[in-house]
C-alpha cells in the first residue's frame, strides 16, 4: 500500500525546470533514500511531499501528490495539517532557541494540546522514540542549544515524532554530524520504519544502502531509476545509474 | 620614528572619547555634589515640593523623578505593542516594496527633530487633550505620554525589526514543517529568537524617553506638581532646563543635581544595554 | 481551512499596529509641510528680524545652523575617523579598546540636555568660551561623536585584510596602508557618519539652549564663532514657546522636516548603493 505517491509532477522555479515529470510511490512503513549529484531535484522533490517549496516565492508545481490518496495541492487541503502528518528534518539541526522540553512540546501545543500529563508524556515518548531519552531525562528544561550536533539532530527528529506524523521525511540529516552521531540516526532511523514511512535524502550512497529498501536515482531534474535498494545497487538498469554509483565507489 | 608618532597620534585620538567621558562625569559630579549635601540627599531625592525662588525655598525633586517614571512607563505602554507588531509585520509579512518605504518613513520620523514634535505637539495634541477630556488645560503627563510614545516608535522598530531579519530561516522551517501556521510561527518561533534585540529596542526607547527635554518641555505644562494623569507637570529634564537661564546661587546648583540624578537615571540604562549587547554578541 | 483565532488576532494586531504607524507619520509630515508652506515666504528666509520694521526672518538662523554644521565637522571628523583608524588598524591592547568601546557607547547614550549642561560648564564656564557657536559646536562634537567612530569603523571592518597584507608585502609602512589603502575604501563610512552626523546637529536644541544661546545676529563666520547665535531649531522653540509665532515656526518645522527627509533618503540609497558593490 503506498502511502504517499507523486504523479506527473513538473516543478519550476520561475522559468526554470526543476522536476520534470516524476512518477514515484512510496509504500507504507519503507524507508525510501533519494540520491543523486547536487543540484539533481532530490531535495526539491523532497519538499514538495509537505509543500515546503510554498515558501520560495515563484515556484510553480503542476502534476499530483497524493497522500492517502488524496491531491495534497488541492485547494481545500489545510497545509498545517498536512504538514502535522508529513513532517520534515532538515540538514542542518535546527532545535529552537528554548529548552528541551518546549522544542519537543513546541509542535503538540501548536496542535491544541495543553494538558501538562499528555505533553510530558508525548516529550518522553518522542525523546525515547528518538533514542535520546537517557541522555537528556536529567535536564529536560535546559536549553537545547547546549546538546551536541548529534543530540540536536536527535531533538529535532523527537520534535517531529511528537506530532504524531504517519512519513518522515530526512533531507540529508547526518551531513552536518559526525560518523558515530551518523551511525546513531541510521540505526535510529531503521527502528523507526517500523511505524513511519520515511523518505531520506542523502547524497551518501553506503547509508543509503546501509537503511533504505527503495532508492530513487534522480539527474538534472529527471528520475532515471528506482527500484529495490541491493538490486539498484549491484544491477542497476539503466546506464547513468551504473555510471554515478561506480563513480562513487570506485 | 616617524611610524611611532603616527601609532601615538591615533592612540590619543582614540582615547579623546574617554576623555569626554571623564570629562562631562567629573563635572557633573563635582557641580552637582554641592547641593546635594547642603539640601540633605532625603530631602533633595523624597522631598515633595520644590519651590526654588520663593523667601523659603524647598527642593524636592520627587515630582520630576516620579514624572519621569511615570512618563516613560506610559509612553512604553502606548510605544511598545505599536512598535513591537508594526516591527513583526514589516520583518515577516510585509512585501519587500512596503518593508522599504516603511524603513525610510521611520528613519524619517526617528530624526525629526524634537522641537517639532514638541511644535504639533502644542498645536494639535494639547488642544485636543483639553476638549477631549474637558480640562482647563490640555498641557499634561498625558499629553507628554503620547508625544514620547510616538517619539520612542522609530527606535522600538528600527532594533526590533533589524533582530527579527536576523533570525535564522531554519527556524521559521521546523516550526512550519511541524505543521504551525507562518503567524504562529513568527510570534512563537522567531520573536523568542530575537528577543534580545527586542529587548534591546525597549531598554534604547526608555533611554530616549528619560532624556527627552525639548518635545516634553512644549507639552507637558512644566508646573513641578506630583505627577497624575491630567495636571501638568514636570520631568527631570524640563527641569534642569526651564529654570537654568534664570537661576543663580542654590537654585542654579540644585539644577546641576538634578542632572546628576538625571545622568545617573541614563548611566543604569546604559549598563543594561551593554549588557544586553554582550547576549547578543554571544548567542 | 480551519483558521485558528490566534493568527487571526495576531494578524489584527500587527495590521493596525502598521496603518497607525503610516497614518501617524504621513499626517504628522503632511501637516507640518501644509502649515509651513503657508508661512513661507522670500522675505521670511532672506532677512534678520527687525523690531522697527515689525518683520521677522530667519536668515541668520539659517547661516547659523550652516556655520554650526561646518564647524562641528571639521572637528569631529579628524577625532572620529581617527578613532576609528586606532581601533580598528593600530589597537593591539584589549583593555584599552574596550575602555574606548565602552566610552563610546556611553557617549551615545547620554541625553542632549546632559550635554548641554556639561557643554555649558566646560566649554563657555571653564574654557572661557563664553555662550558661543564655538562653545554649541565643541558640545554638539562630543555628541556627534560616537556616530563618526562607529560608522567608519563599520566600513574600516569590511576592508579585506588581502588588501592591507598585499600593502605590507610590498613593504609599505602602517601609515602608509592606512593612508593609500584602508581609508579610501572606507569613504562610504564615513560619509554615513557625516550625514548622520548633520542629521543630528540640525535637529538638535537642547544642548544648544545655554551652549550657544538665542540671538539673532547675521554675522561673518569668524565673528559668529565667538557670538551667540540661534539656530533653526532654537529658533522654533523660541518663536513658538516664547514669542507665540506659530507661522514663523511651522516655516521652520518644514525646512527642517525637508532637511531630515532628504537626508534619510541619501542613507537610504547610500547604503543601498554600497551594498548592492559590495
Amino acid at each position: 500500500m503506498n502511502i504517499i505517491e507523486s504523479k506527473n509532477l513538473d516543478l519550476f522555479y520561475s522559468s526554470h525546470q526543476a522536476l520534470k515529470n516524476i512518477n514515484l510511490s512510496f509504500p507504507e512503513n519503507s524507508v525510501s533514500a533519494l540520491i543523486g549529484p547536487s543540484g539533481c531535484g532530490k531535495s526539491t522533490f523532497l519538499k514538495t511531499l509537505n509543500r515546503m517549496n510554498d515558501l520560495i516565492d515563484g515556484v510553480k508545481v503542476t502534476g499530483q501528490i497524493l497522500y492517502n490518496g488524496k491531491d495534497i495541492y488541492a485547494s481545500d487541503v489545510d497545509v498545517n495539517e498536512l504538514r502535522k502528518d508529513v513532517g520534515m528534518v532538515f540538514q542542518k539541526p535546527n532545535p529552537f532557541m528554548m529548552s528541551i522540553y518546549d522544542n519537543i512540546a513546541y509542535g503538540p501545543r501548536t496542535h491544541g494540546i495543553k494538558n501538562k500529563a499528555v505533553l510530558d508524556e508525548l516529550v518522553e515518548s518522542s525523546l525515547k522514540g528518538a533514542a535520546l531519552w537517557d541522555e537528556v531525562k536529567d535536564r529536560l528544561k535546559k536549553s537545547a542549544l547546549g546538546l551536541s550536533g548529534g543530540q540536536q539532530q536527535r531533538l529535532c527528529i523527537a520534535r517531529a515524532l511528537a506530532v504524531k506524523p504517519k512519513v518522515l521525511l530526512m533531507d540529508e540529516p547526518t551531513s552536518a554530524l559526525d560518523p558515530i552521531s551518523t551511525s546513531k540516526i541510521e540505526e535510529l532511523v531503521v527502528t523507526l520504519k517500523d511505524k513511519y514511512t520515511i523518505v531520506i535524502v542523502t547524497h551518501n550512497m553506503q547509508q543509503a544502502l546501509r537503511i533504505s529498501d527503495l532508492t530513487a536515482f534522480f539527474l538534472l531534474g529527471n528520475l532515471i531509476e528506482v527500484g529495490k535498494t541491493e538490486e539498484l545497487f549491484s544491477s542497476p538498469k539503466e546506464k547513468k545509474t551504473e555510471d554515478y554509483i561506480t563513480g562513487r565507489f570506485g | 620614528m616617524k611610524e611611532r608618532a603616527i601609532g601615538i597620534i591615533f592612540t590619543l585620538l582614540g582615547l579623546v572619547s574617554v576623555l569626554f567621558v571623564l570629562l562631562i562625569t567629573v563635572y557633573l559630579i563635582v557641580s552637582g555634589v554641592p547641593a546635594i549635601g547642603e539640601i540633605g540627599f532625603i530631602n533633595f531625592m523624597f522631598g515633595k515640593v520644590w519651590r526654588s525662588t520663593g523667601s523659603d525655598p524647598q527642593f524636592g525633586i520627587l515630582p520630576f523623578i516620579l514624572t519621569t517614571i511615570w512618563g516613560t512607563i506610559g509612553s512604553l505602554i502606548i510605544g511598545l505593542p505599536i512598535g513591537f507588531f508594526s516591527a513583526v509585520y514589516l520583518a515577516k509579512m510585509a512585501p519587500k516594496r512596503i518593508r522599504d518605504i516603511f524603513v525610510v518613513i521611520i528613519g524619517v520620523i526617528s530624526g525629526v527633530p524634537s522641537v517639532v514634535y514638541g511644535l504639533v505637539g502644542m498645536l494639535v495634541l494639547v488642544p485636543f487633550v483639553r476638549t477631549v477630556f474637558n480640562l482647563p488645560d490640555g498641557a499634561s503627563l498625558f499629553a507628554s505620554i503620547i508625544v514620547l510614545a510616538v517619539m520612542i516608535l522609530p527606535t522600538v522598530i528600527k532594533v526590533s525589526l533589524t533582530s527579527l531579519e536576523a533570525v535564522p530561516k531554519d527556524y521559521e522551517e521546523a516550526s512550519l514543517a511541524l505543521g504551525a501556521t507562518k503567524i504562529e510561527t513568527y510570534f512563537r518561533v522567531s520573536v523568542p529568537a530575537a528577543r534580545s534585540g527586542i529587548l534591546t529596542s525597549v531598554v534604547l526607547g526608555i533611554g530616549r524617553a528619560i532624556g527627552e527635554a525639548m518635545a516634553v518641555m512644549m507639552v507637558a505644562g512644566n508646573v513641578a506638581n506630583m505627577p497624575s494623569i491630567f495636571k501638568s507637570v514636570r520631568y527631570l529634564t524640563t527641569a534642569v532646563a526651564i529654570e537654568m537661564s534664570y537661576s543663580s546661587g542654590l537654585q542654579r546648583q540644585a539644577l546641576f543635581s538634578i542632572a546628576l540624578v538625571l545622568f545617573c537615571f541614563i548611566m543604569i540604562i546604559n549598563g543594561i544595554l551593554m549588557v544586553l549587547r554582550r547576549e547578543n554578541k554571544d548567542a | 481551512m480551519r483558521k485558528k483565532p490566534f493568527d487571526i488576532y495576531m494578524k489584527i494586531f500587527c495590521y493596525i499596529s502598521i496603518i497607525l504607524v503610516g497614518l501617524l507619520s504621513f499626517s504628522l509630515v503632511c501637516y507640518v509641510l501644509v502649515k509651513g508652506a503657508k508661512n513661507i515666504s522670500w522675505q521670511l528666509l532672506s532677512t534678520s528680524p527687525s523690531y522697527l520694521e515689525e518683520r521677522i526672518g530667519i536668515l541668520p538662523d539659517i547661516v547659523n545652523t550652516i556655520y554650526l554644521v561646518i564647524t562641528t565637522l571639521i572637528v569631529v571628523l579628524p577625532l572620529g575617523v581617527g578613532a576609528a583608524i586606532y581601533l580598528n588598524e593600530y589597537a593591539t591592547n584589549r583593555k584599552l579598546t574596550s575602555l574606548i568601546d565602552f566610552a563610546s557607547e556611553t557617549l551615545a547614550g547620554i541625553p542632549s540636555i546632559i550635554y548641554g549642561l556639561a557643554g555649558m560648564l566646560i566649554f563657555c564656564q571653564f574654557l572661557r568660551l563664553k555662550t558661543s557657536l564655538l562653545s554649541g559646536s565643541l558640545t554638539l562634537v562630543m555628541m556627534t561623536l560616537p556616530t563618526v567612530i562607529r560608522t567608519t569603523q563599520e566600513s574600516l571592518k569590511t576592508v579585506p585584510n588581502s588588501y592591507r597584507e598585499g600593502a605590507f608585502a610590498l613593504g609599505a609602512g602602517k601609515w602608509r596602508v592606512v593612508r593609500t589603502v584602508v581609508l579610501p575604501s572606507s569613504i562610504q563610512g564615513i560619509l554615513t557618519g557625516c550625514i548622520l552626523s548633520i542629521g543630528r546637529i540640525l535637529g538638535e536644541s537642547a544642548a544648544l539652549l545655554f551652549t550657544m544661546g538665542f540671538a539673532h545676529t547675521l554675522n561673518n563666520y569668524f565673528t559668529a564663532l565667538g557670538s551667540s547665535g540661534a539656530t533653526l531649531t532654537v529658533a522654533l522653540y523660541v518663536y513658538a514657546k516664547e514669542q507665540g509665532e506659530f507661522g514663523v515656526a511651522f516655516a521652520i518645522a518644514a525646512i527642517l522636516l525637508i532637511l531630515t527627509i532628504l537626508i534619510n533618503l541619501i542613507t537610504f540609497f547610500l547604503e543601498r548603493h554600497f551594498e548592492r558593490r559590495n
